[in-house]
């Protein structure tokens, strides 16, 4: 019988133990393959976050360097100046990148580092319970805005990708999600062309995903990719925020 | 053969460190240390293989030396006592996570932002661990230029030796000060020992993991106890102290770094008046020379701890000599550096006071 379908090779054979309905677990899968695709698994150092996805070197076979909160960009820069032939990804959430590494990041991103980050945005921390995420929605519902984000008291939800944009060192930056089939399948080429960019020594590379936390959101996973569809998408628009891919 | 070089403290550290192999650098400028991180941009653009960054901050640079140090290589920070405050939440996963890296701290007043004198107040941050968690790492204390340059590679030899972050605490007096020092050879990066457990891509082997989260209580608890036998171990190798004059002392100063070059002179001045005091000088603050303590309490009656605090170190040589000797201090804190005179006057005064050379 032929196979026509299997765990990536970059995967270990590990039981995902994020809630049902995360995205994490379709991210980290397009990221395995991703990695089987361009045959770096041998080459690459992946730098998990704090938070649900800290428990991400339990799942890819490669390399993987545990970074404190937020401070992963900071953490792949010393393994990517360490080994510049080798490829170095981060994987953080909203909370690590946006809130607590904000400054890490924005600096990575500046100086141009030849790293790639995948950018979880799930608008929540979630390994805490589901506080409010710098990304929470205006009127979001979380266990410290009861009734709702306010901007009065919270402020606005954070567009990251679009501040690290302005960053001369960045070079691709697109915001995908994995709310249905066809976006999950081009969050792997956004994925894949990002890591693309640091094979070829461009400058730094960040994809944000939209991603789906029902537990916290507490909506069914249908809803939840339903609510990121009708609503999250009209604040954090899918898009490619900056190419220069061809232009250098 | 060596290399004697005329330099400010700062500079012998740095230098000492591109002698040990050191070729990643990361910091963020704070008084009074700048000259080291200038020192390090010059000279690892020189060496092949060198990397320099100034940070964005001082938990950014200690993050980058946690990155460098997961791939195995020799790597430094440094800077002062705010700067150190900031760095401890990495020097506490340094520590977790069982990497090596030499960290350098020269001391400042404070608390908070205090000011930019010489000062000793960071030694229960240093000797205590310093961030959040139950571990420990070796705390070096240079008192001479020569020293710099010796504790320097020693402190990146112990460091891959028992997989610790090593701190060098010393303060801006000790790093302006002009010594002439005799650097050993630089050292041939081939020949440090292999490390088993870097990360650099798991080509033709497994796959590695380099963490400090253990959700698990018991796996917890083992770690914990892990790093305790590690520190027994260190403690009972590398644990170091040097005396001065003390064969027939009936009382000692113990002081360390620049307090106990200030000591040394106090010790010359009221030897001539015919006291019976000499001088111990801990080199390793952590591991604290316990043991040296007893021996010596054999024979010195009073100990004057001496510190440019309000008293830290006096605890260690307290606990040492579990209450069998009299402990007295004498500090300065906030940057102010008193003179061997004054310290001489606290000697005199405690000496005839307690009637030191009449007891048995």
């Amino acid at each position: 019988m032929k196979k026509v379908f299997g765990r990536p090779k970059s995967m270990k054979a590990a039981e995902f133990h994020y809630c049902p309905g995360c995205g994490h677990s379709i991210i980290h899968r397009l990221i395995a393959e991703v990695i089987d695709e361009l045959g770096i698994q041998e080459k690459i150092i992946g730098v998990p976050p704090a938070g649900c996805a800290v428990l991400a070197y339990n799942y890819f076979d490669v390399d993987m360097g545990e970074a404190p909160h937020g401070r992963g960009a900071a953490v792949a820069t010393g393994i990517k100046r360490s080994l510049p032939d080798r490829i170095v990804f981060s994987y953080q959430g909203d909370g690590d990148i946006a809130a607590i590494g904000t400054a890490e990041t924005i600096h990575a991103a500046n100086r141009g580092e030849l790293i790639t980050t995948i950018f979880v945005n799930n608008g929540v921390y979630g390994m805490t319970g589901g506080q409010m995420a710098p990304t929470t929605l205006v009127g979001q519902d979380s266990t410290t805005t009861p009734g709702g984000r306010r901007l009065e008291r919270d402020g606005f939800p954070i567009d990251l990708s679009e501040m690290l944009a302005i960053a001369h060192g960045s070079v691709y930056i697109e915001r995908t999600s994995v709310h249905s089939p066809k976006h999950i399948i081009h969050t792997k080429k956004a994925i894949k062309k990002a890591f693309k960019t640091q094979i070829e020594g461009l400058g730094f590379s960040l994809v944000e995903i939209l991603s789906p936390c029902p537990t916290n959101w507490k909506m069914s996973p249908i809803k939840a990719n339903e609510f990121i569809n009708s609503t999250i998408i009209k604040n954090f628009p899918l898009k490619v925020i900056k190419d220069e891919v061809g232009k250098l | 053969m060596g290399e004697k070089k005329l330099l400010r403290g700062s500079h012998i550290i740095a230098e000492a460190a591109v002698r040990a192999g050191c070729r990643f650098y990361f910091g963020y400028p704070i008084t009074p240390q700048n000259e080291l991180t200038e020192y390090m941009s010059g000279a690892l653009a020189s060496v092949p293989g060198g990397v320099f960054i100034q940070s964005e901050s001082e938990l950014a640079a200690i993050n980058m030396v946690i990155g460098v140090s997961m791939t195995g290589k020799r790597v430094m920070t440094s800077s002062s006592s705010p700067g150190i405050s900031l760095k401890q939440e990495g020097i506490s996963y340094l520590a977790g996570q069982e990497l090596p890296a030499v960290i350098v701290n020269t001391m400042r007043g404070g608390p908070g932002l205090g000011n930019i004198a010489p000062s000793q107040g960071d030694y229960f941050q240093a000797t205590r661990g310093g961030g959040h968690g139950d571990y420990r790492t070796i705390v070096l204390a240079p008192g001479s230029g020569q020293e710099l340059a010796d504790f320097t590679r020693l402190a990146f030899d112990y460091a891959d030796k028992y997989r610790i972050p090593v701190m060098i605490l010393g303060d801006g007096m000790m790093g302006q000060m002009m010594e002439p020092v005799e650097f050993p050879d630089p050292i041939d990066l081939d020949s440090l020992p292999h490390k088993s457990w870097v990360l650099d891509g798991a080509k033709g082997r497994e796959s590695r993991i380099i963490k400090s989260l253990i959700l698990d209580t018991a796996a917890m608890e083992e770690h914990n106890w892990k790093l305790y036998r590690k520190h027994e171990i260190i403690e009972r190798e590398i644990t170091h102290v040097e005396t001065f004059m003390i064969e027939d002392a009936y009382m000692a100063i113990v002081a360390y770094g620049t307090a106990s070059r200030i000591a040394k002179g106090a010790v010359k001045k009221v030897r001539e008046m015919g006291l019976k005091v000499g001088l111990i000088m801990p080199k390793t603050l952590w591991p604290f020379p316990k043991k040296f303590f007893l021996e010596a309490g054999s024979f010195i009656t009073d100990f004057l701890v001496f510190e440019m605090s309000t008293g830290q170190m006096v605890e260690d040589v307290e606990l040492a000599l579990r209450g069998r000797r009299r402990v007295h201090f004498y500090g300065r804190p906030g940057g102010v550096v008193p003179t061997p005179e004054e310290i001489a006057k606290a000697v005199t005064t405690i000496y005839y006071r307690e009637q030191i050379d009449r007891r048995d």
